[in-house]
């Protein structure tokens, strides 16, 4: 009893107090939140599947007023991603490389570690306009190539950092023992650094796909559109970003249809792409 | 034994030139992008000056441009969208790391996480079939006869309720940003030491006493430069406000009216820019949230790097 | 223990070996120089961390084909001077190091020296088991296939050879593809010396080999380490004294990044000539 009395237990009322409002407000907050995504994921699932069905894969795009699919804009869309992915992720690897393995005695790594860091957050509508400039202007007309080579740049800094932070992973102890043996620095990067850490560089370049694969902005300004099948990545290049961007923004039903179900798409392979590298992570470890 | 030592010496030489050169590409590319953006926004800065960022003036017909409706739209989006987003990340991730049960943990850290992985065309998507509708109905109508009647702020919310318009941006903008600062909040504060924070429940603090004087105290660095990063997401991002800000050229008082922010003027109007001057204004503004954005980052990062030299190195 | 140091070459240690060196040519000659020909010398040897002195002149003649133990309390520099001898300490910026050390005659501090080379010639193995991402067997033949072409048959001796010597081969054979990783602690350490030892190097540089194994596991290394003298130099990093006393015909003591006495380990241990040497082998410090 004696320890008791010094206690001030009103004192101790009004912290509780406090605690229980503060956690509430936490609680509901939560729910806030969750409630706008789950409002969202809802409507997103339910319209899109009303809208998706066999021809939707089967048939390209259709003028307004008629019935059609997206079936030239999936292919574009996957031909513009691997592209772009094909064109960042071997100099991704390779900058994320210099940054681990050879940063530590280089002056330029820091800057470089900067100007990644600055790409990374780069408004993706500002790549749009950069490869605007550099490629469409000069070469006269829209391309899914100047798509691709946007949504490098998008994946880029990605690759770079997650093969700079996987790399590091790789205890240096690893390096040593491969050096004791004798082997020449490339050959420790390549054949045991880049062993040990391909789970993680292979997860950074997923992200970069699922990263790039839903981006629209760039693309606006780069591969447009193209209401048939595009026969090479010359021209503009049908792809579901910017087809859902017009179609959402048409008047025409059909097409906002359409957009629903292009959107249930995209949405999806992004989260299957990130499901995949979450286990990857689990697994890899 | 003979043993041949050049080979390797030269491959050696190679591979660190090749990292090297990729790595000094990543540079040259920034350096591109300053330099084509300054070449492109050049006419217009020459034609219009500083008076360009003070202008309120978008006129494609007598060609006058002056950016500050797409600035103020910009800033004002992303302001609402972190009222709305920063404490609302805050209450998820201390609610994932304090209050919830474990088995509920994982899940709905991966969820938000997942959550953070949608593209942002689908928010765009979703705010204006679902929730401008929804919010022109409903709330802006209150909003007019509540809010709207106030003095000071009362012109903020009159006007018809369009349901699209610069408030509804905000909030899309902010529902957007919530998943990626909740997780990194809580990637923030799962870095307390749980030894700190037991010790404090063990002289009997209660929870928000511990994330009061424990956990912010620890993480306050890592917090601020976090909602810098999501700062400079909204001020860039261009799908989420373009299909609901309106794309209207005036400046507005009340945020019920559409407007434009840099990145919607950009989506709607760079391919069907007709004239020199037209483009070059629209690079201008290009360059403008180019800035924007990288003072942001200096500053997240300053943050940052801060935060990382207080704690040490961890291993 | 006590079944070791029977062997004959414990007879041909002579305690006036390593006052010579100290003396600086001193008068007493070694009983048997024949039998004591040199592997490494190491020379005024300085080393530092950026601006920090971690070795100061540190003088040392390392016999060949016999086993020299380095032992100090933490933070000596007892390490750090074994990773002077295949200079791996040049994969870090800012360390480097001063003075000579000849191996066979030339000096491998000399900038010119290739350092791949140098490391093929002298191996090492590390405080933890190092093993690589890959099978048991590609962890042994990555190492040889960098020097040399073999043919399956010959690089499955090689394998089969280094791993016996390595006393592993009954625990592994039946699962060479397996992931190298996967083996336990010990195996692992005793798989890194294999893949050391299967490079054919003329020194092995252990650094602390047995500190994070079980005492099974370490008794096993030990008489390892034992076996290859014959023909091997060995360079070996310890903590551990009585180790020390169990493995090595000479054994260094080095404290606050200087040798304080290099001797035969049997005077080390029961005569030690330094006041430092004694307290440090006695346990009064350290």
């Amino acid at each position: 009893m004696s320890v008791i009395k010094n206690i001030n237990i009103n004192l101790y009322r009004k912290r509780r107090l406090v605690n229980f409002l503060v956690l509430a407000c936490s609680v509901l907050t939560t729910l806030f939140g969750l409630f706008w995504l789950v409002w969202l994921l809802e409507t997103l699932f339910l319209h899109g599947f009303r809208y998706l069905n066999l021809s939707v894969f089967t048939e390209p795009t259709p003028p307004p007023g008629q019935s059609g699919g997206l079936a030239n804009a999936i292919a574009g869309s996957v031909l513009i991603t691997i592209m772009g992915v094909l064109l960042g992720a071997p100099l991704g690897v390779l900058s994320g490389t210099f940054l681990s393995e050879y940063g530590n005695r280089s002056r330029v790594a820091p800057i470089i570690r900067f100007v990644n860091d600055v790409l990374l957050s780069a408004p993706s509508i500002i790549l749009g306009v950069f490869i605007y400039e550099i490629v469409v202007v000069p070469s006269g007309h829209f391309s899914g190539w100047a798509g691709s080579l946007s949504l490098a740049l998008i994946a880029l800094p990605i690759i770079v950092r997650t093969t700079e932070d996987m790399l590091k992973l790789v205890p240096n102890t690893v390096r040593e023992a491969a050096c004791a043996l004798g082997a020449p620095r490339w050959k420790v990067t390549v054949a045991i650094v880049y062993r040990a850490a391909r789970a993680g560089i292979f997860t950074g370049i997923l992200l970069a796909v699922a990263r790039i694969s839903g981006e629209t902005a760039p693309l606006l300004f780069t591969a447009l559109n193209n209401q048939f099948w595009s026969s090479s990545l010359n021209e503009p290049v049908a792809n579901l970003p910017v087809v859902i961007f017009q179609f959402a923004m048409s008047p025409y039903e059909d097409w906002q249809h359409l957009a629903w179900a292009g959107a249930l798409l995209i949405t999806i392979s992004v989260l299957i792409l990130n499901i995949i590298v979450r286990t990857f992570l689990r697994t890899g470890k | 034994m003979v043993r041949s030592g050049t080979r390797g010496r030269i491959l050696d030489v190679v591979f660190a030139s090749a990292t090297k050169a990729s790595a000094i590409f990543v540079l040259l590319i920034i350096v591109a992008i300053m330099l084509s953006l300054l070449i492109g926004a050049w006419p217009a800065l020459k034609r219009f000056g500083f008076y360009f960022v003070i202008s309120k003036e978008w006129n494609p017909v007598t060609e006058h441009f002056g950016a500050l409706v797409a600035i103020y739209g910009t800033i004002v989006t992303s302001i609402i969208a972190m009222l709305i987003g920063v404490p609302v990340s805050f209450g998820i991730a201390v609610f994932i790391t304090e209050l919830c049960p474990a088995w509920l943990k994982q899940p709905i850290a991966t969820a938000i996480e997942l959550l953070a992985a949608i593209p942002s065309i689908i928010y765009g998507m979703w705010g204006l079939f679902v929730f401008a509708p929804f919010f022109g109905d409903h709330v802006e109508p209150w909003l007019s006869n509540t809010l709207g009647r106030l003095p000071v702020i009362g012109p903020l919310f009159s006007g018809p309720p369009l349901g699209i318009g610069v408030l509804t941006a905000g909030i899309i903008l902010g529902i957007m940003i919530i998943p990626f600062m909740a997780s990194v909040f809580r990637d923030l504060f799962e870095v307390v030491p749980p030894v700190l924070k037991e010790s404090a429940y063990g002289i009997g603090a209660t929870t928000w006493e511990v994330i009061k004087k424990i956990v912010l105290p620890y993480t306050k660095i890592g917090v601020v430069g976090a909602i810098m990063l999501g700062l400079g997401r909204a001020l860039g991002e261009t799908m989420a406000v373009t299909f609901v800000i309106g794309n209207a050229d005036r400046l507005e008082t009340s945020l019920l009216m559409p407007g434009n922010t840099i990145s919607s003027s950009l989506a709607n109007q760079f391919t069907e820019a007709v004239g020199k001057l037209y483009t070059s204004s629209l690079i201008a503004l290009g360059l403008l949230l180019f800035i924007l954005t990288f003072i942001v980052l200096f500053v997240a990062k300053y943050l940052l790097v801060r935060l990382t030299l207080k704690e040490g190195v961890r291993t | 223990m006590d079944k070791k140091k029977s062997k004959p070459r414990q007879n041909l240690i002579d305690r006036g070996f390593a006052s010579m060196q100290y003396g600086g040519g001193s008068a007493q000659p070694l009983s048997r120089p024949s039998s004591l020909p040199l592997k490494m010398q190491v020379k005024d040897l300085d080393f530092y961390y950026g601006k920090f002195h971690a070795l100061q002149s540190i003088n040392m003649d390392i016999p060949e084909k016999r086993v020299t133990a380095i032992i100090g309390p933490s933070g000596c520099g007892k390490s750090t001077l074994i990773r002077c001898f295949n200079r791996i300490y040049e994969l870090y910026p800012k360390q480097h190091a001063t003075g000579e050390i000849i191996l066979d005659g030339r000096n491998i501090l000399d900038p010119k020296e290739d350092l791949n080379l140098l490391r093929a010639q002298v191996g090492m193995v590390f405080q933890k088991p190092t093993p690589f991402p890959m099978s048991v067997y590609e962890n042994i033949a990555f190492g040889v296939r960098l020097y040399e072409n073999l043919s399956k048959q010959e690089m499955d001796e090689r394998v089969e050879w280094a791993l016996k010597k390595s006393a592993l081969w009954n625990e592994v054979k039946d699962k060479l593809k397996q992931i190298g990783t996967a083996l336990s602690g010990g195996q692992q350490q005793r798989l890194c010396i294999a893949r050391a030892i299967a490079v054919k190097p003329e020194v092995v540089l252990l650094d602390e080999p047995c500190s994070a194994l079980d005492p099974i596991s370490t008794a096993t290394v030990e008489e390892l380490v034992d076996e290859l003298t014959e023909d091997y130099t060995i360079i070996i990093v310890t903590h551990n004294m009585q180790q020390a006393a169990r493995v090595s015909d000479f054994t260094a003591f080095m404290y606050l990044g200087k040798l304080i006495e290099f001797d035969s380990t049997e005077k080390m241990f029961t005569n030690p000539v330094r006041k430092e040497t004694e307290d440090y082998i006695t346990g009064r410090f350290g």
